[in-house]
């Protein structure tokens, strides 16, 4: 410690981590695991990156609940709950809620994901990773495969990775990213079926009725984008926590509190 | 000269007073949808207008369509529309046969080239170069290129002609095609069903000899007017659709008391038609009034579409009869007991990893 005596201010900017100019930090996770030269500087620093921003996060947690919304109804709509007789049919609308409710979370879902987009474009570095997959970078395919066997029980210890790994960032980019947009149309087109000819959502999105063949063959396809998107969500909530557990970084409170701790300070 | 002559002239003959010529006009006007404006215009049209000839051919088909044609509600609809078209050619009700019926074909091609409508009943099957159906000595393919070079436009009368219906079900032995891709060069109406209903059939007919044009189609070129909207958008049990009352089983007491079909594998929902508008049989009924659900006959590939108490669709590409639902529940169950066997290895292996580190400090 130098010149301690001076006023506070100075002692307080004093870094406590020495900084190791001479180690390369996390040189996979630069290639590949989304991190900035500024995060790299961030690392050498604090314990914590800051990865994902507070609009990330909240378009996160509120695509989830309207996901679950979405599933719960999307479930019952094709397997209505048993006949209820609450009263007349005409002071009774059970079903209709059900499907009522599962409208309004595909709205809210629809209008989050537009977001979502939007905040890809203006968000920081890590906004993006989920629409773009780098195919063309080799050092990317060897990371999808490490990870691979990191699952596989073949690698005795994983990877530390700023953004999303590579192959989650795959799964995301298939299931979240297509899988949302697919779940868009064809919910919409379905949509349109009760606006009727001419609404808004016919002129948008009822050509793809007759694309896929009719209105029963677009129920079929929306419902098992449903249960794709619901096998991603087993795999995902079941990763994030095992790798919450197993990895060296942190995974659940990182998208809470939108900062990606490290367990262990090994360069890589 | 049968080019001069007009509907009305028609009508006379048929002993139709002026009266009963303007209840028609007014009842044309409704059933198409118009208001009492246009009563007056369609009275005229009908005055001066020189008649259009149509020209109805039978591919493969089972004859349904004519026979719900003929069942037309309003007799004066069916009268006047079928006489003039029985004066023309349609082999499965003209008076005339064998050589003379094609002789009366031929002159109608001639005499009207560009001015005549060409209604196809049926499709053609393609395999084997057409010939699964011989009509007139000849493929009955070739009989519809021929008769649709001068034709004004095309109506595809039910499923068949529309979609392909039974014939066309997998695996379609005969390939039979639904007319729109045999005739791409000639603008074509769809009016599907298995028959469609009688009073959509003489109303499409009336408003295209009427206004001498068109009427507005939707996307896959039907009719908007009779096919804008699903059987269940109109449906009179909807009331218990959105209150969740449904029939659990045929003849329960939900059943008796007009529950909604939904769960009975109805395909209401997914079905564009008029059904529960105009109704059957000169309005008597519908099949979801009678008790039973929509069977979807209006609808792309509704043979193949499953079972008709399915109202969705079973998967064959997956080799067994599964539909979305299950197929997308074994996947689910697959994937969450696959996570479940991981968790329990990842436990293990980390359990074995942290002995090992434990035994390697202690060495």
């Amino acid at each position: 410690m130098k010149d301690t005596s001076r006023d506070e201010e100075p002692i307080r900017s004093t870094p406590i981590h020495s900084v190791r100019d001479d180690v390369e930090v996390l040189p996979g996770s630069l290639l590949t695991g989304d991190a900035t030269a500024a995060d790299i500087e961030s690392i050498r620093r604090r314990t914590s990156v800051y990865v994902y921003e507070a609009p990330v996060r909240l378009w996160h947690w509120i695509n989830a609940a309207a996901i679950i919304v979405l599933c719960v109804t999307g479930w019952f709509i094709p397997n209505p709950p048993p006949t209820m007789q609450i009263g007349e049919a005409t002071h009774q609308f059970t079903f209709g809620y059900i499907r009522f409710a599962h409208f309004a979370a595909a709205f809210v879902m629809t209008v989050g994901f537009l977001g979502r987009i939007y905040w890809a474009f203006v968000g920081n570095h890590h906004a993006r990773q989920l629409f773009i997959l780098p195919v063309w970078n080799r050092r990317w395919w060897q990371e999808v495969m490490f990870e691979l066997r990191w699952y596989l029980f073949l690698e005795r210890e994983p990877k530390k990775y700023v953004g999303h790994n590579p192959l989650a960032q795959t799964a995301m980019f298939f299931f979240m990213t297509l899988g949302i947009t697919f779940m868009i149309f064809t919910g919409f087109a379905l949509y349109s079926e009760g606006l009727g000819l001419g609404s808004w959502a016919d002129r948008m999105f009822g050509w793809i009725i007759p694309l896929v063949g009719g209105s029963q063959a677009l129920h079929g396809i929306h419902q098992l984008g449903m249960w794709a998107i619901l096998v991603f969500m087993i795999i995902h909530i079941y990763a994030a926590i095992r790798e919450d557990i197993l990895s060296r970084q942190s995974m659940v409170s990182t998208m809470i509190s939108g900062h990606r701790t490290f367990k262990d300070d090994r360069p890589d | 000269m049968p080019a001069t002559e007009t509907f009305y002239d028609v009508m006379r003959r048929q002993g139709i007073t002026r009266r009963s010529f303007m209840k028609y006009c007014s009842l044309t006007a409704s059933a198409l949808g118009l208001g009492p404006a246009f009563v007056p215009q369609i009275a005229h049209a009908m005055e001066t207008r020189p008649r259009t000839p149509v020209i109805w051919l039978h591919g493969l088909e089972c004859t349904c369509c004519s026979e719900s044609f003929i069942r037309s509600a309003h007799p004066l609809v069916r009268d006047v529309v079928l006489s003039m078209i029985s004066l023309d050619y349609d082999d499965t009700l003209m008076a005339a046969a064998g050589h003379q019926a094609e002789a009366a074909l031929e002159q109608v091609i001639e005499e009207y080239r560009g001015n005549y409508i060409l209604a196809v009943e049926g499709n053609p099957p393609l395999n084997e170069d057409g010939m699964f159906c011989i009509t007139g000595g000849r493929p009955f393919v070739e009989k519809l290129r021929h008769a649709a070079e001068g034709a004004q436009a095309i109506i595809s009368w039910g499923a068949c002609a529309s979609y392909g219906c039974v014939q066309a079900a997998h695996p379609n032995p005969t390939q039979a095609t639904p007319v729109h891709e045999v005739i791409t060069d000639r603008p074509i109406i769809r009016v599907p069903g298995c028959p469609p209903i009688a009073e959509v059939m003489t109303g499409v007919i009336t408003y295209m000899l009427t206004f001498q044009r068109l009427p507005e189609l939707d996307r896959q070129g039907r009719p908007a007017m009779f096919y804008g909207q699903r059987i269940h958008d109109k449906c009179y049990r909807r009331a218990h659709f959105d209150a969740g009352q449904f029939v659990e089983a045929w003849d329960d007491d939900n059943a008796r008391r007009g529950y909604c079909l939904y769960k009975m594998g109805c395909r209401g929902p997914t079905t564009y038609n008029a059904c529960s508008t105009i109704g059957w049989n000169e309005g008597v009924s519908f099949p979801i009034q009678s008790g039973h659900g929509c069977i979807g006959c209006s609808e792309e590939g509704f043979w193949d579409a499953g079972s008709f108490y399915d109202r969705v669709t079973d998967l064959t590409q997956f080799g067994v009869e599964a539909n979305a639902g299950q197929i997308g529940g074994a996947a689910a169950a697959a994937v969450g007991g696959a996570v479940a066997v991981h968790a329990a290895v990842s436990a293990l292996k980390s359990a074995q990893v942290k002995r090992q580190q434990a035994a390697r400090e202690e060495a």
